[in-house]
């Protein structure tokens, strides 16, 4: 997997984070898996389709997606499933959105279709052009995993392909 | 949150009213704050872009925040309904997706502004000052009128 595809979702996932949670974030882990992904809490799982084709999984436990949702609201809030399962969502709109809006400005087109609940214990395996690339970010309020895998389809508007090589 | 010096309609000096519009309830509560630390209200709010035509025409909103990625009708195409039938609507949009195409698009089809999210306060709140312009004043204490 190409670096120029993962490094607008790193930078997306520290800028989201270090603003909604008022604090610096690190990468504590990163490692290439071919291996089924084993979700760690709640996981939001976006498809994108198009140029770029994969998918992304962010995931966090729940009492982690409640201090971040408390940290975010600037107030405790109880735990519910709604509140964690919002708050998962929320943050992976915005870390792919953010990410997907610098891949545009590259001259990347690609659709982003809506975050759905990853339930199962394990995801699909990744195959060679998409195997996975797993972070895991320190913040204040805990740990956030993210799961990238992501291919070129070859299908890019010409006159950009320049762009970013 | 930081409180803000509260922004009040000039006609009136009553507390500007908003329509918020976002899938994510979240994410709606989250904006809810900021405003309220604006010293604004939020006349309603609404989870697509269908509701959010009807709400306009029901609470009459000063300004909407309008998300753009959203089921049954996304918010770009809300907003230029909106304002298709209320040319005097004010409508921020509000997205997480901030690329060229998106941003030129809401704008050639009525949205005033555009704030990408995640969402500064203190972004939010000039862009509101600069989107209600004559039409509202910021007051140096809370009911301090206009």
């Amino acid at each position: 997997m190409k670096m120029e595809l993962i490094q607008p979702f790193i930078n997306a996932a520290d800028a989201v984070l270090a603003q909604g949670l008022q604090c610096t974030t690190s990468i504590a882990n990163l490692s290439m898996e071919e291996e089924a992904y084993r979700r760690k809490g709640i996981a939001a799982l976006v498809w994108l389709t198009g140029d770029i084709e994969g998918r992304i999984i962010l995931d966090l436990d729940p009492e982690t997606a409640v201090r971040v949702a408390s940290r975010m609201a600037g107030g405790e809030l109880p735990e519910s499933d709604e509140l964690v399962r919002e708050t998962v969502f929320e943050l992976a709109n915005q870390v792919i959105g953010n990410a997907i809006t610098s891949l545009n400005d590259q001259g990347f087109h690609f659709r982003v279709h809506p975050p759905v609940l990853h339930t199962s214990e394990e995801g699909s395996r990744s195959s060679e052009d998409t195997e996975a690339l797993v972070m895991c970010f320190e913040t204040i309020s805990g740990k956030i995993f993210m799961n990238i895998a992501l291919r070129y389809t070859g299908r890019r508007h010409p006159d950009r392909a320049a762009v970013a090589g | 949150m930081e409180q803000f010096a509260p922004v009040r309609r000039s006609k009136d000096g009553q507390p500007v009213r908003y329509l918020i519009v976002d899938d994510s309830v979240f994410a709606r509560k989250n904006l809810a704050r900021m405003i309220e630390s604006f010293g604004g209200q939020v006349a309603s709010e609404a989870g697509d872009g269908l509701t959010a035509i009807t709400e306009y025409d029901r609470t009459s909103p000063d300004i909407v925040l309008m998300d753009i990625t959203m089921p049954q009708m996304e918010g770009i195409e809300a907003a230029e309904k909106i304002v298709q039938q209320h040319p005097e609507a004010r409508i921020v949009m509000v997205s997480s997706v901030g690329y060229q195409e998106n941003i030129v698009a809401a704008l050639q089809r009525g949205a005033r502004h555009f704030v990408q999210k995640p969402v500064k306060p203190d972004v939010l709140y000039e862009v509101i000052k600069y989107v209600l312009g004559d039409d509202a004043a910021v007051t140096n204490a809370a009911g301090a009128g206009a």
